[in-house]
């Protein structure tokens, strides 16, 4: 009966180093990793304002566009608004289209984010997190993202540098496969210019996972049609509906994503990673980055016989809830790390895993961590801080717990 | 008496416009000139809701609504997508209204522009925010009441000069024309497909509702704002080749004034400093053409 079966039926686990070292390498940036998967994709229309972290991806791609690498046009425009509306206007006429921002770059766009969604364009763009100002900060935060959750857009999170290639290689093809757009989101610096041993795929095998893009309607003269034309409440609330019900297919195409992943490249991801949660007491929930911190405090709370369990979320646009339910439900407790905040109601991850951990009759209680906002360091010592708080106390608070805070005092 | 513009329509029947509405005239005749393979980015504008509900549209042209500022850059990635795609015949055209062109949509017409992406950007211009009920812009003009500069609040500041402000960014082709013009009007725009590059048309489009005129009189209080040079007929090639289409014969402005319910609050003295105004605006264009001053 049901056939939407959102947990994924099969379980890869991360590459591990040799198999890393095996393969040909090259020493990349992750922004350099996004381009070489834009420039695979065989992208047609770029558009791109400059905003930092977020310059190396379009320096790259304009090298790439400059040399002939990459046969695309390249707008410059005058502001993240018009590069996302110029994509807009692209992916209406029927190509493969790219951009990249970043904190205040991506909250000018947020007005056509949702226009992106609701015209069911398949853009693509890569997202470097980083915090809003005032005051101004250039370092990793998630509020700018997940600030964005409600657009309509995929949300897909990485944590090295060969995911974040990958990722937004396998962006295309869930753009592509229900016509809705996608974030591939990456950590500032951390990710962004951080120098990792990457595989960079060869074209055909790029080809092979990736075909041309073949659009399911666009502007043409010798068939007018008129998109994005006046609604009125009788017709509007099913346009919206078909973009949910878009979403809802992604968690089964995610699967299928990634099995021909797997059967061209031999890794992949998982719409969430959970790492030794079988048997788990407690399980930390990161994204991002902090996930690479946390593997190592988990290897540590094993060898000291602790019963602890991660869980990395990497999709959270459409929210993958049977597959956190089935990681999560066995735990007696949860520890959700947040790096951003929804000011007046807490860590955001925490309070999506609480919703999705609600109805279940014998859940874990769900512990909600604020930590490493505008690029302060999670470290093993603070994630293990988080791991005794989550397992001595007996009631879970309400609102969220704020890691690391500094006494200061302000000028009065 | 016969006209002497293209004649087939791409326009079905039926429209959502409001009677005597200057901007639906103004369309008629622009695609008229343009022609089928034309592409139609229409940003936020009257325009957006007279081409009609989903699913039906008033255009035989492909048409993508947009946002309210993105008429440049919309334009600009349909451009680039088409170029990718090998297409060159097809003509993109911006629609916009004037406070998609002179306010909110300035920035990105700027950009766009100053790239010399290969488009023709039209405004019609109805001097006010009209869809949303008749509001000020920065193309309302002197005097003029609305519903945002209402009694005693009647506008005290001039009309932006917008063809001016794209002259100065050097485009190949800028020009004015009037729905009251429709042989001058058809002209330009078939000039302007035959340009490549940035391409500006800034068209005159009354407005009975907001101007508070009788909608029979739409043309010819657009025929006046051009005989009164209140809106001179002109065009300019490259940034600095100006040439004046009409040389009018000196009509006053409180002619065309005192037909407009807008203008109504205006006293002698108020008619008066705008009428030098608008002497002093016409030696300026007059300077800029190298016309020889008079007296």
């Amino acid at each position: 009966m049901d056939d939407v079966d959102p947990t994924p039926t099969r379980v890869y686990p991360c590459p591990t180093v040799s198999e890393i070292e095996g393969a040909m390498k090259k020493v990349l940036e992750g922004s350099h990793g996004v381009a070489e998967a834009v420039r695979l994709a065989k992208v047609k229309v770029i558009s791109a304002y400059p905003i930092t972290p977020q310059t190396h991806i379009v320096e790259r791609l304009s090298d790439f566009c400059a040399d002939g690498s990459l046969p695309a046009r390249f707008l410059r425009v005058e502001s993240e608004h018009s590069a996302l509306a110029a994509l807009i206007g692209a992916a209406s006429a029927g190509v493969r289209t790219f951009t990249a921002t970043s904190s205040q770059g991506l909250a000018l766009m947020h007005e056509l984010l949702h226009w992106a969604s609701g015209a069911r364009l398949p853009i693509v763009m890569a997202e470097v997190n980083r915090a809003l100002a005032p005051g101004w900060n250039i370092w990793t935060d998630q509020t700018d993202s997940l600030a964005q959750r409600d657009t309509g857009w995929m949300q897909l999170y990485c944590e090295t540098g060969q995911e974040v290639l990958d990722t937004t290689l396998q962006a295309f093809w869930l753009a592509e496969a229900v016509n809705l757009p996608v974030m591939v989101i990456l950590d500032a610096f951390f990710l962004s210019h951080t120098y990792e041993p990457v595989d960079i795929p060869a074209q055909e095998d790029a080809d092979r996972f990736l075909p041309a893009y073949q659009p399911r309607f666009m502007l043409d003269t010798a068939n007018p049609c008129a998109f994005g034309q006046l609604a009125p409440p009788n017709i509007y609330m099913e346009m919206r509906y078909s973009i949910q019900q878009a979403m809802d297919m992604v968690l089964n195409r995610f699967g299928e994503m990634e099995e021909q992943f797997v059967d061209v490249f031999g890794r992949c991801y998982g719409a969430v990673e959970p790492v030794q949660c079988e048997d788990a007491e407690i399980i930390l929930v990161t994204s991002g980055t902090i996930t690479s911190t946390c593997r190592q405090l988990l290897q540590e709370l094993r060898a000291k016989g602790e019963r602890a369990g991660l869980l990395k979320v990497k999709l959270f646009r459409p929210f993958p809830t049977e597959a956190i339910r089935q990681s999560l439900g066995k735990a007696q407790k949860v520890a959700v790390v947040d790096r951003n905040c929804s000011f007046g109601a807490g860590g955001i991850f925490a309070q999506e895993i609480r919703a999705a951990l609600c109805n279940l009759s014998d859940g874990p209680q769900v512990y909600s961590y604020v930590a490493g906002l505008g690029g302060r360091d999670v470290t093993t010592d603070l994630l293990d801080e988080i791991y005794r708080q989550t397992k001595k106390q007996d009631c879970c608070p309400v609102e969220s717990i704020w890691m690391g805070l500094r006494e200061v005092s302000y000028a009065t | 008496m016969r006209l002497d513009v293209p004649d087939r329509d791409y326009m079905y029947s039926g429209h959502v416009g409001c009677p005597g509405c200057g901007a639906a005239i103004a369309m008629k005749f622009v695609l008229r000139a343009l022609g089928d393979k034309t592409m139609m980015v229409l940003p936020a504008c009257c325009w957006s809701i007279i081409a009609g509900p989903y699913p039906q549209s008033t255009l035989q042209i492909p048409v993508i609504h947009s946002a309210f500022e993105t008429g440049g850059a919309v334009a600009s990635g349909v451009r680039a997508a088409l170029d990718a795609k090998g297409d060159k015949e097809t003509c993109v055209v911006t629609w916009a209204g004037d406070g998609g062109t002179f306010d909110i949509g300035f920035q990105a017409l700027s950009g766009a522009v100053e790239r010399n992406e290969d488009f023709i950007y039209v405004c019609y211009d109805n001097e006010a925010y009209m869809n949303t009920g008749i509001q000020r812009s920065s193309s309302t003009p002197y005097g003029a009441w609305t519903t945002t500069t209402p009694g005693q609040d009647w506008k005290k500041m001039r009309k932006k000069n917008i063809v001016e402000v794209l002259v100065a960014h050097r485009i190949p082709y800028a020009a004015t024309a009037s729905i009251a013009y429709p042989e001058d009007l058809t002209r330009k725009v078939a000039k302007a497909r035959s340009i490549k590059g940035s391409r500006f048309l800034h068209i005159f489009a009354s407005c009975p509702t907001g101007w508070r005129i009788p909608s029979e009189t739409a043309v010819k209080i657009a025929r006046m704002a051009v005989q009164t040079n209140i809106f001179p007929l002109y065009e300019v090639e490259n940034g600095s080749k100006y040439t004046i289409n009409f040389m009018p014969k000196g009509y006053l402005v409180k002619e065309y004034f005192r037909l407009q319910g807008r203008f109504k609050h205006l006293t002698e003295r108020d008619l008066d400093q705008i009428q030098a105004m608008v002497e002093e605006d016409w030696q300026l264009l007059l300077r800029k053409a190298g016309v020889r001053l008079q007296g």
